[in-house]
């Protein structure tokens, strides 16, 4: 029962990972026994089970994630939103007004229009209905101020972090609060746009570099060099 | 250039740009050269140059196309107006029609069709160079932009041709040999899972001629699939070295 590669190697679709008693984890698949890499990524395992961690991917939507979307049809009875995934999402209007939808009453582009961005759970969703959103839960709901981010839906738990330790970091030297999407959009609110600017050029250098290792080390000392360098500005 | 060349092998067993019989053109592949693809390979094949993008999987249009338990894999191979010698006509020809059903055939079973119903994805592959071989080399910028666009794949597709000029078996024709010579073998090959997943020929050949030029064609694949591998490990490997060489200054 051998494995062929080493941990944290780089794989291409098709590559042999290992053979013999294994369990084919995210991003693998298992035929005759032998365990192969589906996606390009990295080769990621512990005693029995493989993952590849892929370097690029697109999102799938799962029961109970946060996602961030755009609103881009105006319906009867509520709205289709573009969650950055293959299925389009549906966005109940007795959801977001949280009691009956009255049509002769309620006006739907008064309340979101085309183009506004919702933060959202999923409820629902399966290979033959498109999924479900919901915005009946605390700081779910429209989005009025701040920057928006799209980076490749596997990388936002690199840019969470062990623990969440990442982010922690990047909210605490940059003073701004930030939403990760599990769809891969990243809404970023600060105090000023400055401060919202670096923490985007930061978690874009983590979606570039989240494959190479000392990373948080590397995020922590670039904020900490620009926070450094516009308080000499201030002061001059 | 309509002239036809007296030999195609001279008497050193050179042929008409100096390769050898079991040699292949210089190729060359890059990935990620279109950045509002989701995917994207272009291939250097000899003088071939091919451009492929790949988006999806996304939703399906028209909707009445959309399949409940799998998703629709579209091709679309063609060729600019200014790839060949005389000015080709931009719409759609028989033959463009016909290798785009080919190369669809070819990457199919290379991709895991059922993990994505009601979507579908479009491959589109344009020729702006060509001489000899270009549904070989769109396959294996196809199924690179495919890998690249991170849709779950079995495993890459590459493909190579092989055939006859003058009573000899060789590999990779190029345009001239592929017109004068005898025969034409385009071959497509998974090469992890050892599958073939495009097979024809053009042409006449014996037996044995037929099976030495499937096995040419193989080793050809294998060559290229390195090529392959290596065009889409250095998009992350070039970030890799340069965080190194930060770290070291």
């Amino acid at each position: 029962m051998p494995i062929f590669l080493e941990n944290k190697q780089l794989v291409t679709p098709g590559d042999l990972i290992a053979e013999g008693e294994y369990i084919a984890g995210e991003n693998t698949y298992m035929e005759k026994n032998k365990i192969y890499a589906s996606r390009v990524g990295i080769v990621e395992y512990e005693t029995k089970r493989l993952d590849v961690v892929a370097l690029k991917s697109f999102y799938i939507p799962r029961m109970g994630d946060t996602v961030i979307g755009t609103i881009t049809e105006v319906g009867f009875s509520g709205w289709t939103v573009d969650i950055n995934s293959p299925y389009p999402a549906l966005l109940r209007a007795s959801d977001v007004l949280s009691r009956p939808f009255r049509p002769q009453k309620d006006d739907l582009p008064n309340v979101l229009d085309l183009g506004d961005l919702v933060v959202a759970n999923i409820v629902s969703y399966d290979r033959t209905h498109d999924p479900q959103l919901t915005v009946a839960e605390p700081g779910l709901g429209k989005i009025t101020r701040g920057q928006i981010l799209k980076v490749t839906p596997t990388k936002i738990p690199r840019v969470i972090g062990r623990k969440g330790s990442m982010i922690g970091m990047i909210k605490q030297e940059t003073g701004c609060n930030i939403i990760l999407g599990v769809n891969g959009v990243v809404l970023i609110t600060g105090k000023t746009l400055e401060d919202e600017q670096l923490a985007m050029k930061a978690i874009l250098k983590i979606e570039e570099e989240s494959h190479t290792s000392g990373l948080t080390d590397r995020i922590t000392k670039m904020l900490k060099e620009a926070k450094s360098g516009k308080e000499e500005t201030k002061n001059e | 250039m309509n002239d036809k060349p007296e030999k195609l092998i001279d008497k050193k067993g050179l042929r008409l740009d100096g390769r050898k019989l079991d040699e292949l053109r210089p190729v060359k592949l890059e990935v990620g050269v279109i950045s509002n693809a989701d995917g994207s390979a272009y291939i250097e094949h000899g003088k071939n140059k091919i451009l492929a993008g790949v988006y999806g999987p996304r939703e399906v249009h028209p909707k009445h196309l959309a399949l409940p338990d799998r998703t629709v894999l579209k091709c679309r191979y063609h060729m600019a107006p200014f790839s060949v010698q005389e000015r080709k006509s931009p719409a759609p020809s028989r033959r463009e029609i016909e290798l785009s059903k080919v190369i669809r055939e070819s990457l199919e079973p290379a991709i895991f069709m059922e993990y994505y119903p009601r979507t579908m994805i479009d491959v589109f592959i344009e020729v702006l160079q060509a001489d000899g071989g270009t549904r070989c080399a769109s396959i294996t910028a196809a199924a690179l932009a495919l890998a690249d666009s991170g849709i779950p794949m079995r495993d890459l597709v590459v493909a190579c041709a092989a055939g006859k000029i003058e009573d000899k078996v060789v590999l990779d024709l190029m345009d001239t040999e592929d017109k004068v010579g005898a025969a034409d073998v385009p071959v497509a090959l998974m090469p992890n899972l050892n599958a073939v997943t495009l097979l024809q020929m053009d042409g006449q050949l014996s037996t044995d001629e037929f099976e030495s030029a499937v096995n040419l064609a193989l080793d050809g694949c294998k060559q290229i699939y390195a090529l392959q591998k290596e065009a889409l490990k250095t998009k992350y490997i070039n970030v890799k070295e340069e965080i190194k060489e930060e770290a070291e200054e």
